[in-house]
Order: C-alpha cells, then sequence, then structure tokens
C-alpha cells in the first residue's frame, strides 16, 4: 500500500532559552545557556541547586487562573506551547473536521510537583486524608492531551506517550503512523515536563544523573566535554502541528518540512544505563532510516540525545559511528541540551523543533561549553562546538533514549 | 454581616473566580456560579479547613447554595 506524506505546519515551544519559537531558536543559534539557581523551591541542601527553568511565564495570559489552578504546569506548558502551534499553523476551527484531528502528547511524569504537594499537605495532618478533587487530574500525565483537546474540540485520536525521555518522539512516531494510513488528517504532538521540584531534582540526583557544577550552572551542561558531570534538568514544552500533506496543501498552509521516518527500539539491558555498545541506540536508527527507505549518507545532521552524562554521550556516537561510517564524520552532530538543559519526556518536542527550524535556516545549532577535549571521543565528528555552522541542510535525525532503555529516532526532510 | 459569611464569601470568590456581588445568599454553586461537581467538593473541604468542621458527606450534599453553607456553618460552629 502506499503511504500518504506527512508534513509539520505549525510550531509552537515554551523553553529554558525563550518562551516562543523565534525566541528558542535565536537563542539556540547564539548559544545561550538557560540554565540558572532554581528558583522554584529552597534548594539549599540539595546536591544540583540549578537547573534550566522557563522564565518570565505568566500563565494566566494564556489560562484563566481558575482553569489554572486546577492544572499542573505541565499541563501549562502543554496549552502554551499548543497555542502557539495552532496560531502559528493558521487552523480554521470552524472549516477544519475535528474529528480527524488528534492530540498525541509525551510526558515522562507528568503532574510531578502535583502529588508532592498533596502528600506533603497530607504528611502535615493526622492521616486522615483530605485530598483535594482536582489532585488526580492535575497529576496524571494524560490530562495534557485531554486539556488540549477540549480546548479546540479535537476529537480524533487522544492519549499521552510515558516511554521517560524518549516520550515525545514516540508520540511523533505515532501520530506519523496514523497520518499515513489515513486514519488521521491532522495530529498535535509534542511533549511537556516541569520536573524542576524537590521530588525531581532530589530524585534524579540519587541516581547521580545530575551535574553538580554548582559554581557554574552556564557551564554545567557540556556534551563531549572530559569534564561533563551528569545532565541539567530542564522544563518547557514543544508542539508540533503534523499534517497529511494534501490536506496542508489543499488549505494552502505554510509546510516547514516533512517527517520521513521513524525508528524504534529497546535495550533490554539496564533501567538506567545505556547498552555499552549502543546497540539500542544503533537498531533505533538503522530501523529509522530503513522506515524513511534512506541511505545512512543522506543524513546531515543528527540532534543527538547527547545529555552530559560520561557514560551516555561517547555511547551514543559509537552507534552513530557504527551505522554512519566514514559518513559519520562528514555529517554535523550537536547536542542542544548543553543550552536548554534536558527536558526529560519534553526533550524531544524542543530537538524535534530545533531540527525543524534548522532546515528552515540551513544553521545547525551548536554544542556550547566545550572546553577540553576528551580523548575517548574520537576528534574526527564535528560535533559543532560552541558555535552556529551554516551549512546545506536537506535531511536531519533526532535522537531520544529513556530509562528504561527505550530508544525512538526521528527523521525530518526539506520539502521536495 | 458575620465573620462566617464573610469568610466564606471570600473563599468562593477565590476558588470559584466569581465577582463578589454575584456571590449572593440564593446563588446556586452549580447552577449560578458555574461550579462543577468537583469545585463544590473543593468548597466544602476549604469550609472544613477554614472554620476546622468536619462536615459529614450528607450533609455536605444539601449545601448547594452561599445561603445554605452560610447557614450551616453558623449553627454547626462553635458547638
Amino acid at each position: 500500500m502506499t503511504f500518504k506524506r506527512v508534513v509539520v505546519t505549525g510550531l509552537g515551544a515554551l523553553t529554558p532559552i525563550g518562551n516562543d519559537v523565534a525566541t528558542y531558536w535565536n537563542n539556540l543559534a547564539a548559544g545561550v545557556s538557560g540554565a540558572g539557581p532554581i528558583t522554584k523551591f529552597d534548594a539549599s541542601k540539595f546536591r544540583t541547586q540549578f537547573a534550566c527553568e522557563v522564565k518570565g511565564l505568566d500563565v494566566t495570559q494564556y489560562i484563566p487562573r481558575q482553569e489554572a489552578r486546577k492544572m499542573d504546569a505541565f499541563t501549562h506548558y502543554a496549552l502554551i506551547a499548543t497555542e502557539q502551534a495552532v496560531q502559528d499553523a493558521n487552523l480554521n476551527l470552524e472549516t477544519l473536521d475535528r474529528n480527524k484531528v488528534g492530540v498525541i502528547w509525551g510526558s515522562g511524569i507528568g503532574g510531578l510537583k502535583s502529588f508532592e504537594d498533596e502528600m506533603i499537605e497530607y504528611a502535615k495532618g493526622d492521616g486522615t486524608p483530605r485530598i483535594n478533587p482536582f489532585f488526580i487530574v492535575r497529576m496524571i500525565a494524560d490530562s495534557a492531551s485531554g486539556q488540549i483537546s477540549m480546548k479546540y474540540g479535537f476529537r480524533g485520536t487522544n492519549y499521552v506517550t510515558v516511554s521517560a525521555c524518549a516520550s515525545t518522539n514516540n508520540a511523533i512516531i505515532d501520530a506519523f503512523n496514523y497520518i499515513r494510513l489515513g486514519r488521521l488528517n491532522m495530529c498535535v504532538v509534542g511533549g511537556s515536563e516541569a520536573a524542576v521540584t524537590k521530588a525531581g531534582i532530589g530524585g534524579f540526583n540519587a541516581n547521580r544523573a545530575l551535574s553538580e557544577r554548582n559554581d557554574s550552572p552556564e557551564t554545567a551542561s557540556r556534551p563531549y566535554d572530559k569534564d561533563r558531570d551528569g545532565f541539567v534538568m530542564g522544563e518547557g514544552a514543544g508542539s508540533i502541528i503534523l499534517e497529511e500533506y494534501e490536506h496542508a496543501q489543499a488549505r494552502g498552509a505554510k509546510i516547514y518540512a516533512e517527517l520521513i521516518g521513524g525508528g524504534m527500539s529497546s535495550d533490554a539491558y539496564h533501567i538506567t544505563a545505556p547498552h555499552p555498545e549502543g546497540l539500542g541506540a544503533f537498531l533505533a536508527m538503522q530501523d529509522a532510516l530503513n522506515d524513511a527507505g534512506i541511505a545512512p549518507e543522506s543524513i546531515d545532521y543528527i540532534n543527538t540525545h547527547g545529555t552530559s552524562t560520561p557514560i551516555g554521550d561517547p555511547q551514543e556516537l559509537k552507534a552513530i559511528h557504527q551505522l554512519f561510517g566514514e559518513h559519520s564524520f562528514k555529517m554535523n552532530i550537536s547536542s542542544t541540551k548543553s543550552m536548554t538543559g534536558h527536558l526529560l519526556g519534553a526533550a524531544g518536542a524542543v530537538e524535534a523543533i530545533a531540527c525543524i527550524k534548522a532546515i528552515e535556516h540551513q544553521i545547525v545549532p551548536p554544542t556550547i561549553n566545550h572546553f577540553t577535549e576528551d580523548g575517548e571521543i574520537d576528534s574526527r565528528f564535528n560535533l559543532t562546538f560552541n558555535t552556529a555552522q551554516a551549512r546545506p541542510l536537506t535531511t536531519v535525525m533526532s535522537n531520544a533514549f529513556g530509562f528504561g532503555g527505550h530508544n525512538a529516532i526521528v527523521i525530518f526532510r526539506k520539502l521536495s | 454581616m458575620s465573620d462566617i459569611a464573610e469568610k466564606v464569601k471570600k473563599i468562593i470568590v477565590e476558588k470559584l473566580g466569581v465577582e463578589e456581588s454575584e456571590v449572593t445568599p440564593e446563588a446556586s454553586f452549580t447552577n449560578d456560579l458555574g461550579a462543577d461537581s468537583l469545585d463544590t467538593v473543593e468548597l466544602i473541604m476549604e469550609f472544613e479547613k477554614e472554620f476546622n468542621l468536619p462536615i459529614p458527606d450528607d450533609e455536605a450534599e444539601k449545601i448547594s447554595t452561599v445561603g445554605l453553607a452560610i447557614e450551616y456553618l453558623e449553627k454547626h460552629i462553635g458547638k
């Protein structure tokens, strides 16, 4: 059977380096770090006291206060980024067949702070439960996709994918499949996360995943640098309108890029550590290339998972080298987490947007904070250190891997 | 207006996002003030917390208007 083509027609972003897509992209291209001391709670007793927070956001500009207080921040972020994407896609909600518009969202955790706050309150009492009636709906991860569907009346497929830091890429791939099979005309995809909380920072500190470079937050996220010491927690959301190509053409939509492939695999190895030879990453990238029906040499740029952890970074590169051979030294590679921090379940969302904007502007955003070469990392890779690089970009790949061994890869191409 | 009535009004304005002028004794939480069933449960819980008074479920179900809430609380507080 022939698959339908799937294109990107709208973008929205709420990130630690910009509360809209234009600001986000400008700061990505300029190499700006979003890290700073944690303001959301008193972190003075935590091993890590900094993060990449969303800044200067007035939620009530987008969501009435009465509605907002019934939602966790990760749902606020989802609604805000999606409002931008819906505007950007220039959708006419009156004429659109909204029964054929889905929402598939990614979140690694869901309403972590809502859970935390409620249980802290409970612990203060005598054991009598006085749980707020909105507690569950604030907390559950699928409230984000549910709220988006209610706001716009999108009555197609609706759910949330949970695969830790691969969540959004799984959401994108699911939507890709529904649209190319003709099951949906359009789908809002993306992801949001709001885990800069006591439990989030404390929990990732406890499993030693976070950087503890408290004296220099802005340089802490340093993928591929010899002295990298863990990831920097980020938060925010990215929202993308995926649309069937002919549907987009018929309504005269602006088309950013085409989504041409998705690949998935599991490490089946360890709950946090990646496979030592990067086997899962290799299989997922290979699967994505096969799905797209393209040769490895077609890839011009990979936006890596590259979280700035000692073990993860080189293993991903090992897998890239194994799959792409000599071509892995000819393409550009960068980790934009050096600027945004790691948005966990939303990482794939903001990184897909980085890839799509990279194609639009023909610019590869950099891996900032490279100071010292790591002898373990082959110096022939072009890791786009410290400053953006202009180059012709046709086909780009975005990698995401999650605790649990989940790997999900997407490939975007300039529309031909 | 009693202290209790003032506090009740304040909670309703805060939780339901309505204007103070709308919070009349006859106003029904669901029909006039836009509350859904979960909002109503939350309101009752806020009253319980504010006045440190447990309200049994069968009593809570009958508290459907601003006036009935004030009346119930005035009757049971301090006894």
